[in-house]
């Protein structure tokens, strides 16, 4: 981080009793409704989630659970069958991850480092989807899965309806491309002279450099499984087969409120606990692929 | 040494690939080759490309002049497009997606950027306050949604307390045509401002600090600083982050449809989108979807245009 940078109010003038004692008022403040706006709605999930249904209800509600049922993340957890849900949630993320990964790195590096006829255009063409408002593809890709051409299969309560579109992601491709851009061109031609395969380059030399990269577009292709909607909601009816996401959504209205919201606090700590654990990735990767511009 | 050698070998190889200068049935031989291994690579994702992205976005356009009549699919013509327009939700939608773009430029593209002032002013903290500025992001929507609805709910939501210990009264939210589109703006900006404020915080930390020096120098105070170095500064980022922003807005669904059952009290809250979907998934009529879908692709599309010609032109 750049520490001690001269930024909007100057040094010069927090350093006077008047700027410190506003700085620290002011930082209080930051600090306090932050935690509030941000924090708060999550506490209120958490608690909410122990409180009984009388209590729930009640007007004004209150900040502490009075009396705490811990057994309503229990029961939560088996009325909704969320160990299903759940499941099947890191089925297509991790699928949807490894699908991603093979294809986009092996499209990426062909398209940065070998070159072939045409490769231009065909990113050309992949960068191109990027401009097509995704939502509008919703209804004839629903009707692609419904009846896949050539192969003639119907994708729907299947994980490949997941899988398959999460290649499709041009952003990553664009960004696993201009990483490799970056390693050195000699590197490769000293493999090839000892007479390594393409695959053997990009396994040995291109891979091990690409951690960072890797690790950038794998948390937000997990994350992006994790957090649709519309498209799985559309394409999993099967309640055995639903996601998070989705489940929660089609049989909340049958649960009482309180084991709900104890299902809403479990479904929220996968991608939380990511989050937390990666978070300085997370963030280098939201700033380098924005701003070099 | 290895390094003449090494880089003798590169030249030739760096730039252009050296089996298209020469010609000879070898050469070609190994252009073939070494043309089927890039291909071999590319093929995966060109067929999640093609099946998931390109056939769907021809589809697309096939669609909005079909229909179907008793099963079968036949060539509507311009019926489609005539049908949506004549529908008066049409522009209903259209008027509330415009409305909710404009209240979340409002809300979604200020606050951020805001925030994210405020932040880099900070020497502590930092990490922290990133982190809550974030987290919103990283919940499952269903989560944050269903959250909002509770805090919305008229007789015991927690945002009618807090109006009610500041003396202001309650509120219907979501309960009311003319609150309820706000009140999806609010949940939505919660949800989704981190990643504006970190990329905002990136730029800002790209600013050269004697750019406020020369600032100060010339008289200015923390205003003035501001409009005449902070946002001058970032510019490419804001306009960029605007033209994201108004293109993700008006595609928005999720929100509305978690938060209001997608129409909301008269209508207020059917957006384009939702219309696209019950087109689709309530009436079975893909044609309309389609036809309504490439209405908002154009819009888009000249939207983007103009800003782009737009933003070029301040530029000079």
């Amino acid at each position: 981080m750049a520490e001690g940078q001269r930024t909007l109010i100057s040094p010069a003038v927090l350093a006077r009793p008047r700027g410190k004692a506003l700085y620290w008022t002011a930082f209080a403040l930051v600090m306090a409704v932050f935690t509030l706006v941000f924090i708060g709605p999550l506490y209120w999930m958490v608690t909410s989630g122990l409180k009984s249904s009388q209590e729930f209800a009640q007007t004004p509600p209150t900040l502490v659970p009075g009396e705490v049922q811990p057994e309503n993340y229990s029961e939560a957890w088996s009325v909704l069958d969320l160990a299903q849900l759940l499941l099947n949630t890191c089925v297509y993320a991790f699928g949807a991850l490894a699908f991603m990964l093979v294809f986009d790195v092996a499209a990426a590096y062909s398209l940065s480092k070998l070159r072939p006829v045409l490769g231009k255009v065909i990113l050309g063409a992949m960068l191109a989807t990027l401009m097509i408002p995704a939502t509008v593809l919703v209804v004839p890709q629903y009707l692609t899965v419904l009846d896949v051409p050539l192969v003639e299969r119907n994708l729907i309560n299947s994980p490949w309806v997941i899988w398959l579109p999460a290649v499709t992601n041009a952003f990553n491709i664009f960004l696993l491309k201009r990483f490799f851009d970056s390693i050195p061109r000699e590197l490769m031609d000293a493999a090839a002279m000892d007479g390594a395969s393409p695959l053997r380059t990009l396994r040995s030399i291109v891979l091990p450099m690409s951690r960072p990269i890797l690790g950038v577009v794998s948390i937000f292709a997990v994350v992006a499984v994790w957090k649709d909607f519309l498209w799985p909601m559309l394409t999993l009816p099967d309640p055995s087969k639903q996601t998070l996401n989705v489940g929660i959504y089609s049989l909340g209205a049958s649960v009482p409120e309180n084991q709900l919201i104890a299902a809403l606090a479990i479904a929220s700590v996968p991608t939380s606990v990511i989050f937390l654990v990666f978070q300085r990735n997370i963030m280098h990767g939201l700033t380098a692929g924005s701003l070099k511009g | 040494m290895a390094a003449p050698t090494l880089s003798r070998r590169a030249a030739p190889a760096g730039g252009r690939p050296a089996g298209r200068r020469r010609t000879g049935r070898e050469d070609f031989g190994r252009a073939l080759r070494r043309n089927l291994t890039a291909h071999g690579f590319l093929i995966g994702a060109v067929l999640c490309f093609t099946l998931f992205s390109w056939y769907p976005m021809v589809r697309e356009f096939i669609l909005a002049f079909q229909k179907n009549e008793d099963g079968e699919t036949v060539w509507a013509g311009w019926s489609n497009l005539s049908y949506i327009v004549n529908d008066p939700a049409f522009w209903q939608a259209w008027r509330n997606t415009f409305a909710f773009t404009g209240l979340a430029l409002l809300l979604g593209f200020a606050v951020p950027f805001a925030v994210a002032i405020v932040l880099n002013e900070f020497r502590h903290g930092r990490a922290y306050l990133r982190i809550l500025v974030y987290l919103p992001v990283m919940l499952p929507p269903v989560a944050s949604v269903l959250l909002f609805k509770y805090f919305y709910d008229p007789g015991h939501g927690l945002f009618n307390r807090i109006l009610e210990t500041f003396g202001l009264p309650a509120q219907d939210w979501l309960q009311s045509g003319d609150t309820a589109m706000v009140s999806v703006v609010i949940a939505a900006t919660w949800m989704n401002m981190g990643a504006a404020t970190l990329i905002y915080l990136a730029a800002l930390q790209g600013i050269p600090g004697e750019l406020y020096e020369a600032a100060e120098l010339d008289g200015a105070g923390l205003f003035r600083k501001i409009w005449h170095v902070t946002i001058p500064q970032t510019r490419l980022i804001l306009s960029l982050m605007l033209l994201m922003q108004i293109i993700a807005t008006m595609q928005v669904f999720v929100e509305p449809f978690l938060l209001t059952g997608g129409a909301g009290p008269e209508n207020s809250t059917l957006t384009v989108v939702q219309l696209i979907y019950q087109y689709a998934f309530t009436f079975n009529n893909y044609g309309s979807a389609a036809a309504l879908g490439v209405v908002l692709m154009l819009v888009l599309a000249v939207f983007s245009a103009a800003f782009v010609r737009l933003d070029r032109g301040s530029e000079d």
